[in-house]
């Protein structure tokens, strides 16, 4: 590993001071994506502002929200009463990814910033746009089978690999920021990351030196109707193939609005209004079901490792929702 | 730089590069070698350590990071010559044949019985929405909760076993 600097950063506003004003500094919380990259030279910050320490590792809970703060560690968030109460999907999702030491570490701020897991991106000698703008993407014409199929460009297809943010994605929750000049931003949850288009290595809207201080999840009762369901090539500790977060508000059979999200499959969090327009309004029945996952994937590019995806992605879809409307709730 | 590290329960003085993980301090620079380095990338969890009353991974974890907080090693985990009852268990249920993983084995479900005390759900679990209740975990429920732990000699079905009978143990001492 290259050398680094490291300090332990007093407050949120100290932190954020320290990394806007180095540009090659950068936020240290769980080590989970950060130390791995640094390792494998991925990743070569000069100086890490370690924020795991700071006082953000709240979870209060209103009647109109659950504001979740930045160092929450997964597992913690996984397991709180109220979130697996108010947003099965939530606590589901996170429950899918890694291990328990792993979720430990990992904090929710973290799990939104976590990296690709594009071979091509860990190893400093593939080209990857994304790691070295310009440098060209070896996954386009190379082994592509856990690439994206939605959200890509000729630039990079490389997977968002979170489960929380396909789950947070549907839950409309916001993104609270603060920058180095102490200004801060609300950001929604969909707006967060960003489709590669020619700039991959652009892959979210956070300024350098703005850090992530809270995730507001507004209560809404079509949450309780909600699941999450992971398609991996392994039943446990493994990065989906696909997976789909969906909630249900039903009236009776008839549906009046659902939620769509898709994780493994494209390059951000993954919310599929197209499937959510075809779902409102109808019965809940398989045919529906089929259809709003058509429209999910209408938009889907296949390579030649990956178009099994578009399929798979489609009756997973139709899976999560048929298990979805017969909850008990 | 110089750290203070306070290693079941011990003030221990290190010095240590900013770049060390807490698994090569505890190893290198503390003489605690029953923390094992096997994928050195957060795969395989023999490095599993228990920090602040939670296991993790002591290669993706910076030493500089971990300055007064709690740190557990297998090394203490045994009270004089007692053996904790998940040690034992591994002992009786013959829940390892190399033994490289069987600290982080051991670590891992010295955890689980906290956590499925505390009745949370995990992966398998069928309703996140109702706790758990220890005594009762299946085979699907340990296998997924300690599937953070490889082993290469696949000594997985004993493992299993050593799991339930410490649950076994753990819920007949919480009964009134």
């Amino acid at each position: 590993m290259r050398p680094f600097k490291y300090a332990d950063a007093a407050s949120a506003a100290d932190a954020a001071f320290a990394v806007a004003r180095q540009p090659n500094a950068t936020f240290l919380a769980g080590g989970t994506t950060i130390v791995d990259l640094m390792k494998i030279d991925v990743l070569r910050p000069d100086t890490l502002i370690d924020v795991g320490h700071l006082a953000l590792a709240a979870i209060d809970v209103s009647d109109e929200s659950v504001r979740i703060g930045a160092n929450v560690r997964n597992s913690q968030l996984a397991w709180h009463p109220v979130v697996r109460d108010r947003f099965p999907v939530l606590s589901e999702a996170l429950l899918s990814g890694a291990t328990t030491q792993l979720r430990n570490m990992a904090t929710v701020a973290g799990n939104i910033m976590q990296r690709t897991r594009c071979a091509y991106f860990r190893d400093v000698h593939a080209a990857c746009n994304r790691r070295q703008r310009g440098s060209g993407c070896d996954a386009l014409l190379g082994f592509n089978r856990g690439h994206a199929v939605l959200g890509t460009s000729e630039s990079c297809i490389a997977t968002h690999p979170s489960d929380m943010c396909v789950a947070m994605v549907i839950l409309d929750a916001v993104i609270h920021t603060l920058k180095a000049d102490s200004t801060k931003r609300a950001i929604p949850f969909v707006d967060f990351h960003r489709t590669p288009g020619d700039t991959p290595d652009i892959e979210t809207t956070l300024e350098h030196g703005e850090l992530i201080t809270h995730v507001v999840v507004p209560s809404q009762s079509i949450g309780r109707r909600s699941h999450y369901l992971k398609v991996r090539d392994r039943a446990s500790y493994e990065f989906a193939l696909t997976s789909a977060a969906v909630a249900l508000d039903l009236d009776g059979r008839r549906i009046r609005s659902a939620r769509v999200g898709l994780g493994g499959i494209a390059t951000k969090p993954w919310r599929s209004v197209e499937a959510e327009q075809v779902l409102a309004g109808q019965d809940a029945t398989g045919g529906v079901f089929q259809r709003a996952a058509d429209a999910a994937l209408a938009g889907a590019i296949g390579r030649e490792h990956n178009r099994f995806k578009i399929e798979l992605a489609k009756r997973t879809i139709v899976r999560a929702l048929s298990v979805t409307r017969d909850l008990p709730v | 730089m110089t750290l203070q590290l306070r290693v079941n329960g011990v003030d221990r003085s290190a010095d240590v590069d900013t770049r060390v993980t807490l698994l090569d301090a505890l190893r290198d620079t503390l003489q605690l070698p029953g923390t094992k380095k096997g994928c050195d990338q957060g795969t395989c969890g023999a490095c599993t350590v228990i920090v602040d009353g939670q296991r993790v991974l002591s290669c993706l974890t910076l030493a500089v990071t971990c300055a007064g907080r709690d740190i557990r090693t297998i090394e203490g985990l045994s009270q004089n010559s007692d053996l904790h009852p998940v040690q034992s268990a591994f002992l009786e249920c013959d829940a390892f044949q190399c033994g490289f993983c069987t600290p982080g084995q051991i670590l891992s479900a010295v955890c689980l019985l906290d956590e499925a005390r505390a009745g949370v759900p995990s992966h398998v679990t069928r309703d996140v929405r109702q706790a758990v209740v220890a005594a009762a975990l299946t085979d699907e429920e340990i296998r997924e909760r300690m599937s953070g732990n490889l082993c290469r000699c696949g000594a997985y079905a004993n493992i299993v076993t050593a799991v339930k009978h410490s649950l076994q143990s753990v819920s007949e001492e919480a009964r009134p």
